[in-house]
């Protein structure tokens, strides 16, 4: 049996967690800082971390591609825009832990040779803002941050820059050009941020987590690290649950843990009902049913099942729940969110959002599945950005899955279900 | 209308600040303009002339980012802007009967604001608090756990001037002025109010403490 493993989750029960009483003393950035830049990359290579972001590219190897000596400013952004639908860890972790960010960021930076970071954080969560200056700002107090950092001749700047509401931003491209104070809209990679990022110089864009992870790698070694997980996805993660569970919450594990063993942990699917269908990253990574219940969740065993690990968004759904109302409401999402700059997307989600619309609304006909299946296939792979791609993943999964339910809303000239049976009190 | 003298000389204080932080001035322009928001409770015309022109940009160039994020306002919200998730978790749960209930009940709809000025209303996607379903926001605070009677209660205690607290925030509400002048970047000194975390944010850290569970230890593993 896979049992949780709280490490940046540890200390959340401390109500002085946010504080550097709470925290700790930084104990990672000072062995960081008497290591060779070098040997840390390494570390990180070794440990196995794999980007929590979403898209699982190793974090060690990303930080590798910086050039050195090039005599150019090199950046780090700490990508903090979480806006995915379900996705809900990293703005837990910067409200209790944010010190272990601005940590991470101190130890990533040096081994990057970066002297100025910056968090860029959604701007919809405002505590979780004023949490993050006032770490820094601590951290600043006490010499972790500024000139000649503890002594060692390293300097470092970070500086917390609040988004505007916009998901795109979350894309590292575009999330970039919102940095550098333009509309957040994806770049053509190549050349890739390690070699043009921000202000055209070597960037590294790392998620949340990821960067959080850090200071316990550089504490523990790689090895303590990859002791955690499976072999090819090692370390822990947070797992986040919502909706139909006794008890959603933030579940820190090693990855490869089950949604069965989560849900034991979690007090199952609530009372009197089960499971239906489930997101395992977020509304970008295809739905999931019952049968999906013991796949390892780590990026290779979820990729085999055709889905996505994503950011362990596990959005629980019970049988009283519409998928075609979900799969609307999702595309009604991306459609807002696309940010025009390319034709499949921007045209894309606004058609699949006319046609689901009339689906939900039992107005459609059999004709319609056809024409969502092909504008998603017209989007996957032929848009400028992962937002696209992601926008049909719960069109594919859900007529994969459930075509019939699709077909009951037409056949019945309405929606089959009753909205308030879903709701929370509705179980009442 | 232009900025009096004294505002002026204010918000050229903040921004020159701002701008300091950043390596390139430009970084600056997101910043600023919840900067003038905070001034003006929404994305004016004297507050897009003004990051022009501490930016040295032209005023067409601050409108072409102003208009694309969803937090500038082009027009005045309420003294408490209310958003109501309705992304698909959030909206299963119970958001959209919120929605419903909560929008009957001010006579507002999306991006509207009350007669009186001290609420509007706004259909939020995915806020990031998803174990909190249904949630809500006000003035970017959190309101967990949500019920169509709890919203409604909340939104008339907004409009008598209750003092609210929310879920895990500040003891005070601040307006929605003041929200954006954190958003600026500039301190109000209320980091340290409320939880460290709260409810689900512990529930796998509550279920680990009373199994004994625990990452291995550096010396397990060397």
């Amino acid at each position: 049996m896979t049992t949780l493993t709280p490490v940046l989750t540890e200390n959340w029960d401390r109500p002085d967690s946010f504080t550097l009483d709470g925290y700790g003393d930084y104990g990672a950035a000072r062995k960081a800082l008497r290591m060779d830049p070098d040997a840390i990359i390494q570390s990180v290579k070794d440990s196995g971390l794999r980007g929590r972001g979403g898209a699982g590219f190793p974090t060690g190897l990303k930080w590798g591609f910086i050039p050195q000596g090039d005599g150019k400013p090199h950046y780090l952004v700490v990508n903090a825009d979480e806006s995915e639908p379900g996705t809900c860890k990293d703005i837990p972790l910067m409200m209790a832990n944010p010190h272990s960010l601005v940590e991470g960021v101190i130890i990533t930076s040096y081994a990057i040779r970066a002297s100025h970071a910056f968090i860029y954080v959604r701007g919809e969560v405002l505590h979780v803002i004023r949490r993050l200056r006032a770490a820094v700002q601590e951290a600043y107090d006490r010499g972790f941050l500024g000139t000649d950092i503890l002594g060692s001749g390293y300097d470092l700047e970070l500086v917390v820059h609040s988004g505007a509401g916009a998901y795109i931003c979350g894309e590292e491209t575009a999330l970039l050009d919102s940095l550098e104070g333009y509309r957040g809209q994806p770049r053509l990679k190549p050349p890739f941020p390690a070699v043009a990022g921000l202000y055209a110089c070597p960037t590294v864009i790392n998620n949340v987590e990821s960067i959080a992870s850090v200071p316990s790698i550089v504490e523990n070694g790689a090895g303590w690290f990859a002791s955690m997980g499976t072999e090819k996805s090692k370390g822990f993660g947070i797992f986040s649950l919502s909706g139909h569970v006794t008890r959603p919450g933030q579940y820190e594990a090693p990855l490869g843990i089950t949604l069965r063993e989560l849900l034991d942990m979690a007090g199952g699917i609530r009372a009197g009902h089960e499971l239906k269908f489930w997101t395992p990253g977020g509304s970008s990574t295809p739905i999931f049913t019952a049968e999906h219940l013991d796949v390892p969740l780590d990026f290779e065993s979820v990729g085999a099942k055709g889905s996505m690990l994503g950011t362990r968004a596990l959005q629980i759904f019970d049988e009283t729940t519409c998928v075609v109302r979900s799969v609307l409401r999702w595309t009604e999402f991306y459609a807002h969110e696309s940010c025009g700059k390319c034709t499949p997307c921007r045209e894309g989600t606004y058609w699949l959002k006319q046609v689901l619309k009339r689906l939900e609304k039992g107005q459609g006909t059999e004709e319609d599945l056809g024409t969502i299946t092909d504008i998603a296939d017209n989007i996957l792979g032929r848009s400028f950005c992962a937002l696209g791609d992601g926008a049909t993943s719960p069109i594919h999964s859900s007529v994969k899955h459930f075509r019939d339910e699709y077909l009951k809303h037409f056949e019945i000239g309405g929606c089959p279900f009753d909205p308030a049976a879903s709701t929370v009190w509705g179980n009442a | 209308m232009t900025y009096s003298p004294e505002v002026r000389e204010r918000l050229e204080r903040d921004a020159k600040e701002i701008i300091g932080r950043y390596p390139k001035t430009r970084s600056a322009l997101l910043p600023l303009l919840h900067l003038v928001q905070s001034e003006d409770g929404y994305v004016t015309d004297d507050g897009q002339e003004f990051c022009a022109e501490m930016l040295g940009l032209t005023k067409a160039e601050v409108v072409g980012v102003s208009t694309f994020y969803t937090m500038y306002k082009r027009r005045p919200v309420g003294e408490y802007h209310v958003g109501v998730c309705i992304n698909t978790l959030c909206a299963v749960m119970g958001g959209d009967q919120i929605w419903e209930e909560l929008s009957e009940h001010l006579g507002v709809g999306n991006d509207e604001a009350t007669t009186d000025g001290r609420v509007s209303l706004e259909r939020l996607e995915c806020n990031a608090a998803c174990d909190f379903a249904p949630v809500m926001m006000v003035n970017w605070e959190f309101f967990d756990n949500q019920t169509p009677a709890s919203a409604k209660q909340l939104v008339d205690d907004l409009r008598d001037g209750k003092e609210i607290s929310p879920t895990r925030g500040p003891k005070k509400l601040c307006s929605f002025k003041e929200a954006s002048r954190v958003l600026a970047g500039l301190p109000d000194g209320l980091a340290g109010d409320g939880p460290s975390a709260a409810g689900p944010s512990l529930e796998g850290l509550k279920i680990a403490r009373a199994n004994g569970w625990k990452a291995p230890s550096k010396e397990e593993t060397e």
